[in-house]
């Protein structure tokens, strides 16, 4: 951390701060202020209401009660564009780019560089790509549509266009929830240089380590309420930990434990089983046998080809050489569809962008995968739907409450447990999960490793991928290492496997760099 | 402790880019395909216009060429404007109406004397007042496009009736003098004062949608309205000024449309904000938002025209046989651009 002079005035003060939305209060009595040259982190489960008080900071969310000053003048949050012409620039939660417009545009529509004929678009380009190559992504073309990048490439340009304006004022909800370690420590290595030029930033994140390494300054949000302030220096990680769950350390411990034991059950009979399945351009033939009861952990780099064997298993993309056996048959798997009928089922890595159906309750959400696999002459009965709901409420620390609320209305990591909630419904036995813990809290996080262990107690093939090698290492009986779009070994999991065998084993293969890690 | 590792890009075109997969095949290759819809009503009119010329004499005429334009300048104003309100996922079923009234009103006043130079701005205003109203509607009271713009409709072909229910012939001079007004440029080729209109219609068209803000916005409102608000993006006013957009170029349109027959009655442009969003649709312009360009919607008014044009020179076919190819060809297009936002993702 940079020196740093006597805290200084803050930009933005909040006082009070009380928001209702559909009648519950979700923020209550919130005070929360930003100084220059000081990174402010917003810590809390999901549904504390982190996003929210960044909304009510905006105007996107109406506030009940409370003062907003700026520069010590008091205001009313009316606009997100009233809030960037006052120097405060958000990066959202929820996608907010414009899917058809060019990267380019995405950064910089709103704020083009206009000259006498209107707008200049090489100007404007320029611009785009500056500030995208400060986030480590000069490689992307500010010509290509958005829609064709991936998730992490989004998530970083929608930074790109928070930082380009210079803001005195920064606020990032969850940033970093797709990004890979690199870009990660890219992106905090922006916040810091803005923070050292005198930005006043909100930092929102799950990950606990990415808040130590950046933050001055903490606040810790439960139910609505502040229950905690901190400076980062000065607090412990368990002790943050229990005020956000408010409940006590050692009971998360003992989730990990549970866990470990499984490493030494038997795997039972192979269930799904790839024979040189690949595509061209995309994965070459890839041998990947899963059993029953077993977690197989798929760990790579970037543009490994660990997604995309995935999603040629579960037939999300189709595959043009090789074959698919499950239960000692062969299977042409056409569609994700297709392949729930044999239980097959994969959450797809930019679950809440497509999975989420917002008008729909929380229990309508829940059951939709299921009832399709029913067909939907055969509806399920209230009976059935609530028994089927209640098996996964505990488990996922979903709240009763929010059952018959729409789930549009729910934080966005709680719908990112819905939709889990949905695919567990289904009764799978292969269940693929990519990236399943992302922008999910904590506590939750051990709730679905358990889960996923249960889940291969009781004989569902379950492969795991995550960015998080240590997640993978701690869940995996098997973990199938892929470079290059190619399978380049298998591990066993073991005592004397860690995430540094997997990224040795990486750096290794024939010789190549190693994974390009750097800050 | 949490460390990550890069994780795999799903996607195929960054992933290349990050790979050094040729960037320079991946631009053309791009291009292609926000251009397709375009290319793919060019192709049309092309085939269409090759056919006719091998089908039958003078087809290719350049006095059958230039009608095209002549006949059909006031559809290529209202597609303009339809294409604003499309390009934001809305609709407009007012124009027809509207241009009826802009073209009963105008002449209405050129008869009871007003002189041209006033009429000729007034009923402009007529229409962009109209749309400023649905604009409201739509915004204000957040009601659907389809409902808001049907209303007005209703609303604007009553007045039509409330001006003059029977055709009033135009005789003022200024205005028949600029009906009138044509010039040779090059050639054979003739153009007319409704055909320049048309074309500078055009022209700022395509100059707001891609030089300025607004234009850019109502690309962006089309790609989502939430995110468009998230962004900052000054979508209320944006979601105005294309009803107003859309409403003024109906105004022009009926201008046009009254220079084009020296009169004005109450029942012109029955229908014709379809023909409008058949255009807009032929020329390439999703009809959920977000893409699009103006000069699709041109090269569709086109295809519409010399559909019209084929039917007259095959001269035993009932000029129904317009609207059968019409649809199949509206049919086409929807396909294909269902197939192509299907491959997309
Ligand atoms: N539009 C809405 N209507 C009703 N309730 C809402 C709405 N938006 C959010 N809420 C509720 O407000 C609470 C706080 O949500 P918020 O999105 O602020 O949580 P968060 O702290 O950002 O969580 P996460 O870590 O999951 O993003 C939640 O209980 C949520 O259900
Ligand atoms: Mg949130």
């Amino acid at each position: 951390m940079a020196p740093r002079t006597a805290p200084a005035d803050p930009v933005v003060e909040m006082y009070g701060i009380t928001v209702e939305r559909s009648g519950t209060r979700v923020l209550d009595d919130v005070d929360l202020l930003l100084r220059p040259g000081e990174v402010h982190a917003l810590m809390g489960e999901n549904g504390a209401g982190k996003s929210t008080l960044i909304g009510a900071l905006t105007g996107t969310v109406p506030i009940l009660a409370g003062d907003v000053l700026v520069d010590g003048a008091p205001r009313t949050p009316e606009s997100v564009a009233r809030s960037r012409a006052e120097g405060i620039a958000t990066v959202f939660q929820e996608s907010h780019l414009s899917p058809h417009l060019t990267v380019a545009e995405n950064v910089m529509i709103g704020h083009e560089v206009r000259r006498w004929f209107g707008i200049d678009w090489s100007s404007t380009r320029e611009r785009a790509s500056a500030a995208l190559a400060a986030l480590g992504l000069e490689d992307v073309d500010p010509r290509a549509p958005l829609e064709d990048l991936s998730p992490a490439t989004k998530q970083l340009v929608a930074v790109a266009r928070a930082i380009v304006l210079e803001p005195r004022v920064l606020v990032l909800d969850e940033p970093t929830s797709s990004l890979d370690a690199a870009e990660a420590s890219r992106l905090l290595g922006v916040v810091r240089r803005l923070r050292d030029q005198g930005a006043a930033v909100l930092f929102v994140s799950h990950f606990l380590e990415q808040v130590f390494e950046v933050s001055d300054r903490l606040t810790v949000l439960r139910g609505g309420r502040v229950v905690a302030e901190y400076r980062t220096a000065e607090v412990e990680r368990a002790e943050l930990i229990s005020k956000m769950i408010g409940e006590d350390i050692d009971a998360l411990q003992a989730l990990h434990s549970e866990r470990l034991s499984h490493h030494y059950a038997q795997p039972g009979e192979v269930t799904l089983r790839a024979a040189s399945l690949g595509r061209r351009g995309v994965l070459e033939p890839t041998d990947v046998e899963l059993s029953r009861g077993e977690v197989v952990g798929f760990a790579g780099l970037r543009g490994s080809g660990r997604t995309e064997l995935a999603r040629l298993m579960s037939g999300v993309e189709r595959p043009d050489r090789g074959e698919l056996w499950f239960d000692g048959a062969r299977v042409q798997l056409r569609s994700p569809g297709a392949a729930l009928r044999y239980r097959i089922a994969m959450s797809s890595e930019n679950l809440r962008d497509d999975g989420i159906v917002a008008g729909l309750t929380v229990r309508q959400n829940i059951v939709l995968a299921l009832q399709a696999l029913r067909g939907w002459t055969r509806p399920l009965s209230r009976g059935e739907q609530d028994a089927i709901v209640d098996t996964y409420l505990d488990a996922l620390r979903l709240s009763p409450d929010d059952l018959d609320r729409p789930a549009g209305e729910l934080s966005g990591g709680t719908q990112q447990k819905v939709l889990l909630a949905r695919l567990l419904a289904t009764r799978p036995h292969v269940l693929i999960l990519d990236e399943p813990t992302r922008g999910i809290d904590i506590a939750a996080k051990l709730d679905i490793q358990r889960r996923v262990a249960r889940l291969a107690g009781e004989g569902v093939a379950v492969v795991f991928i995550s960015s998080e090698l240590e997640e993978v290492v701690r869940l995996s009986d098997r973990i199938v290492v892929l470079k290059d779009r190619e399978k380049i070994g298998e591990l066993s999991n073991g005592p004397g496997v860690t995430v540094d065998t997997i990224v040795e084993m990486i750096a290794a293969d024939t010789g190549e760099a190693g994974p390009d890690a750097e800050g | 402790m949490t460390t990550t590792v890069p994780d795999g890009g799903t996607t195929q075109g960054a992933r290349a880019r990050r790979g050094g997969g040729g960037p320079a095949t991946r631009r053309a290759l791009r291009l292609d395909r926000r251009y397709l819809p375009v290319v793919g009503t060019f192709v049309v009119l092309a085939l269409i216009l090759v056919v006719g010329g091998m089908r039958y004499d003078n087809f290719l005429s350049v006095g059958v060429l230039a009608n095209l334009f002549i006949n059909n300048s006031f559809l290529i104003v209202l597609a303009v404007g339809m294409t604003f309100v499309i390009l934001t996922g809305g609709i407009d079923l007012s124009v027809g109406a509207v241009l009826a009234l802009s073209a009963v009103t105008a002449a209405y006043l050129l008869n009871a004397g007003m002189p041209a130079g006033v009429v000729i701005p007034l009923v402009v205003l007529v229409g962009s007042v109209i749309g400023l109203l649905v604009g409201a509607m739509v915004h204000v009271f957040e009601i659907q496009p389809f409902i808001a713009t049907l209303a007005a409709m209703f609303f604007a072909r009553g007045l039509c009736f409330l001006v003059a229910p029977e055709s009033i012939p135009i005789s003022e001079e200024t205005f028949v003098a600029l009906a009138g007004w044509d010039t040779w440029i090059g050639g054979q080729w003739r153009i007319t004062s409704s055909v320049v209109i048309a074309l500078v219609v055009v022209a700022v068209a395509f100059y707001l949608l891609h030089y300025t803000q607004f234009g850019r916005t109502v690309y962006a409102i089309g790609g989502g309205e939430q995110s468009a608000r998230l962004m900052g993006l000054p979508v209320a006013r944006t979601k105005v000024l294309v009803y107003v957009v859309s409403g003024t170029c109906a105004g022009i349109g009926g201008l046009l449309f009254a220079m084009y027959s020296r009169s004005g009655y109450s029942l012109t442009g029955v229908a014709m904000e379809l023909d409008a969003i058949a255009a807009v649709v032929i020329g390439g312009t999703l009809l959920t938002g977000g893409t699009g360009f103006v000069l699709g919607s041109v090269l569709g008014v086109l295809v519409l025209g010399l559909i019209q044009t084929v039917i007259t020179f095959e001269g035993t076919l009932s000029s129904w046989w317009t609207k059968i190819v019409i649809g199949g060809l509206l049919l086409v297009f929807v396909i294909l651009q269902r197939v192509l936002t299907v491959r997309r993702t």
